[in-house]
């Protein structure tokens, strides 16, 4: 999944004297209010970050509260989607006119109905609302799907995608590594098949993981981009 | 057919014919958005009238809306922020309560529609659906009616089902949701019904799923707002005139000033609100009544649902930050009492830790800690369900600190400086308070009692500082009453403090706060969440105390089995304990006369003995001096 990014950020942390008997909770507290928050001077969505203290010494800001400043450096996994990037998201909500669909479990993004390729027709299958390729009986959009889209804009305070349908590498993710490479053969299919499953859970593991430890350390994060890469440029 | 209606007839009225599929009307109102932009704004006109419909609507005009609003749903991708503001505005500014089903229903799937698809909505859907915790005004006294109610229970359960699916489809919604509820909490000089609505969907919030981002903050504003009217109500309210009787009111036994209670189990009533007051005030008890009885209720629900634990962290947080600190909390700290109640295992004991901690903590400010343990003093004595174990290991911790607190001090001190003080001062008045309520039931106990003669009260009574000088002289004095009937100690000097409240000494090191006189679980005098707070609540009549006759004490028995520390006999012990050994008082008298039993049986109690009892009693009710600032 293309918008997230790992960018190292050399910080200072301002901290009450009060907190100086522990002073990594506070600097772990400060951090945390940048969460989930869009933050220009970054240009993404923090998601998590790995903190490392440079230098036991710190400055003290003269004033009525003597805070001092703690020189950190960290690792920040943003998220800054952009427009024509391709996102992976779960459709929660499915209707006629719209589809809506939550990627990292919370950026909401939605897809209007003339954003939807005329591939896609509006169907009730089973008493289930979906949206059905009329050219590929198996794709098949619907509640509880994986989906990749393309972003159209994105806002930067609710942090809500605005997403499309249209370009032909989009739809059901199941579906599209599935048919990925036409013409290949069953088993390498199959193989590739299992291999993008493995990389996607792990990637969703990855996800889940990274909104519950904040403190969490980035060694995995490089892997799945990679491979991710590779396969588009084995595409084109 | 159906297209020829489409262009036909342009106006929305003619609408209404069945034959007009759902889809083709969505292509309608599709055209008329969009022509707005080119200037065409006749058919959106024609949509916002439709809004605008109130009143006694017929159905023609209800399947009107619901289709229009349907139609709107299925158009949201059209809907411009700029363009279409006054048909946004006119969306927003509905209020459910005044449709039926139908139309809410409509109305709500446009207004989830709207949050999902566009982040610039959310806010404005959020704020509309806060607004609609509330009825209009003219609805407010329909409330009580059952046509009312049901239209409350029609729209509030889909006001928050809809905050549930915006939070589903946009998951930061809750954390914009927070500060839209904050801000339309109504003032507390709005009407009480609309308070007490409003409150109501914030706890139904903190109970829902949503509960776990907006639920302490909800938590918090409730008692943000307890403390507001609390503090409105004076003291002067409350307080019955009729000074010459002595400010040692009695809770109850004032027969003649009850206010048409009939007895339960035998105990006598207190006094209602403050009925017989000011009328001025009244309607802010009232508020602040109801409000305790929504809490309580929800503390009920959240101890049903086990989750009280989590809430008593987010309450006990609140209780800091806003009551403890609060220029005398009149009732607004029975929230707490109640939710000790229902969980005295862990939410009753973390109280008494978290309050015995403050006080022992010497980075907080002073006062915080004279008000804690005043609040800790009150607890410990009033709470029916504490264990006393808890009570006795409380105690010994004071004790403890105290003792500490003397041994630091030199000895060289002549005069006494109750203000520098003050924070000892507060914490032996604060054991001798608790034991007044609950010497006799210690002393019951076989275990309880070594511990309580084990604990070096007489050094820290007996200290230079003289905390018995100090403190307030009818606790003082009820205090060595039992001490002395108890055999604890007995100090030489007879304290004559003539039926006085409170000293000089004892106003100095209360300060102008007159934290000396702060007894904060004092009866509630709020009449309807009264009931929530007597099952557990002990009275100063339901106290038994050391020199009451009649009982016989369960550890008669053993007495000839205890010895305390050096080997004497409790007895001997307790004799030699008295520094002057002339000093035989009737009690006293009457103690060796019967010397198997703890307790004097005092047979002279009719006669002297009782008009005395009737002075000094304990200091129930306060009554502020009354002008500590003069201080």
């Amino acid at each position: 999944m293309e918008g997230l990014k790992v960018s190292d950020a050399n910080l200072v942390v301002y901290i009450h004297p009060s907190k100086a008997g522990k002073v990594s909770q506070s600097i772990l507290r400060e951090l945390s209010t940048l969460l989930f928050k869009y933050n220009e001077i970054f240009d993404g969505v923090v998601l998590a970050y790995d903190v490392t203290i440079q230098n036991k010494n710190a400055k003290v800001l003269p004033g009525i509260y003597p805070c001092f400043g703690v020189k950190l450096k960290a690792k920040m996994l943003l998220f800054s989607p952009k427009p024509d990037m391709l996102l992976e998201g779960k459709v929660v909500k499915l209707g006629k006119e719209s589809l809506h669909v939550i990627v990292l479990g919370f950026s909401s993004a939605s897809i209007a109905e003339e954003d939807i390729r005329e591939e896609f027709r509006y169907r009730i299958k089973h008493g289930e609302e979906v949206f059905a390729s009329t050219s590929h009986k198996r794709h098949v959009i619907k509640v509880g799907s994986m989906i990749q889209f393309l972003v159209k804009s994105f806002d930067e305070e609710i942090l809500h995608i605005s997403g499309s349908l249209i370009p032909v590498n989009t739809g059901s993710t199941k579906w599209l590594h599935k048919n990925m490479e036409e013409g290949s053969m069953v088993d390498r299919l199959e193989t590739r098949k299992k291999k993008r499953k493995d990389d996607r859970s792990e990637m969703h593991e990855h996800s889940t993981e990274l909104l519950d430890d904040v403190g969490f350390s980035l060694k995995n994060e490089g892997r799945p981009k990679k491979s991710k890469r590779q396969r588009h440029a084995e595409q084109s | 057919m159906g297209v020829e209606l489409a262009t036909d007839r342009p106006g929305f009225y003619e609408m209404v014919d069945v034959d007009v599929s759902d889809s083709e009307l969505v292509y309608h109102v599709r055209d008329a958005l969009k022509s707005v932009s080119q200037g065409d704004s006749d058919h959106y006109n024609q949509l916002i009238a439709v809004m605008h419909y109130t009143g006694r609507l017929a159905p023609d005009e209800v399947a009107m809306l619901v289709t229009s609003l349907k139609a709107l749903s299925g158009s949201i991708s059209y809907i411009d922020i700029i363009h279409h503001e006054s048909l946004l505005s006119s969306i927003f500014g509905m209020s459910m309560w005044n449709y039926g089903p139908d139309v809410m229903d409509a109305l709500v799937e446009l207004i989830i529609s709207l949050a999902a698809s566009n982040g610039k909505f959310v806010d404005s859907c959020l704020d509309m659906l806060v607004r609609n915790f509330t009825p209009p005004k003219s609805y407010l006294d329909l409330l009580g009616h059952p046509r009312g109610l049901a239209r409350k229970h029609e729209v509030l359960d889909r006001v928050h089902s809809a905050l549930s699916h915006i939070a589903d489809l946009v998951p930061l919604a809750p954390m914009r949701l927070t500060p839209i509820i904050l801000q339309r909490m109504p003032h507390m000089f709005d009407k009480e019904t609309l308070i007490v609505i409003y409150v109501e969907s914030m706890l139904r919030l903190e109970s829902s799923a949503l509960g776990e981002f907006v639920g302490s903050t909800m938590l918090m504003a409730l008692v943000d707002r307890l403390i507001d009217l609390d503090v409105e109500i004076s003291w002067d309210d409350i307080v019955l005139e009729d000074s010459g009787k002595g400010i040692f009111d009695m809770e109850l036994e004032d027969v003649d000033d009850i206010i048409g209670y009939a007895e339960k189990d035998g105990f006598e009533h207190p006094r209602g609100t403050l009925g017989r007051q000011s009328l001025g005030t009244n309607a802010v008890a009232d508020k602040l009544d109801s409000l305790m009885v929504l809490a309580c209720e929800h503390l009920k629900s959240c101890a049903d649902g086990e989750r009280l634990t989590k809430v008593f962290e987010t309450l006990l947080q609140s209780f800091w930050v806003t009551i403890l600190n609060a220029y005398k909390s009149k009732f607004s700290q029975f929230v707490m009492f109640y939710a000790c109640s229902l969980d005295p295992e862990h939410c009753g004991e973390r109280f008494a830790v978290f309050l015995a901690d403050i006080f022992v903590c010497r980075t907080h400010p002073a006062l915080t800690r004279m008000s804690a343990v005043a609040y800790l003093a009150s607890y410990l004595s009033r709470g029916k369900f504490l264990p006393p174990s808890l009570i006795a290991s409380t105690l010994k911790r004071l004790v403890d600190w105290c003792l500490e607190y003397c041994q630091v001090q030199n000895g060289e001190e002549k005069t006494l400086y109750p203000e520098t003080h003050r924070v000892f001062y507060s914490g032996c008045q604060a054991i001798m308070y608790v034991l007044c309520f609950r010497m006799r039931s210690m002393m019951d106990s076989h275990r309880l009692k070594s511990q309580l003669l084990h604990m070096p009260l007489e050094p820290i009574f007996r200290h230079q500082l003289d905390p018995l000088k100090v403190c307030l002289p009818s606790i003082v004095e009820e205090f060595l009453r039992q001490a002395k009937a108890a055999h604890l100690f007995t100090v030489s000097e007879t304290f004559l403090f003539n039926n006085l409240l409170e000293s000089d000494l004892s106003k100095a090191f209360g300060g102008m706060e007159r934290l000396d006189m702060f007894f904060p679980f004092d009866p509630c005098l709020l009449k309807k969440c009264d009931r929530f707070i007597r099952p557990s609540f002990v009275y100063w009549s339901m106290v038994k105390t050391t020199y009451d006759e009649g009982e016989d004490c369960s550890s008669e028995e053993d007495i000839n089995e205890y010895f305390d520390g050096n080997g004497k006999s409790y007895m001997d012990g307790g004799i030699t304990r008295s520094l002057d050994e002339h000093d035989l008082d009737l009690d006293e008298f009457e103690c060796q006369l019967n010397k198997m039993s703890i307790t004097p049986r005092n047979s002279l109690k009719n006669g002297l003995i009782n008009k005395l009892e009737n002075y000094m009693r304990m200091p129930a009710r306060i009554r502020p001096s009354t002008s500590p600032e003069s201080l």
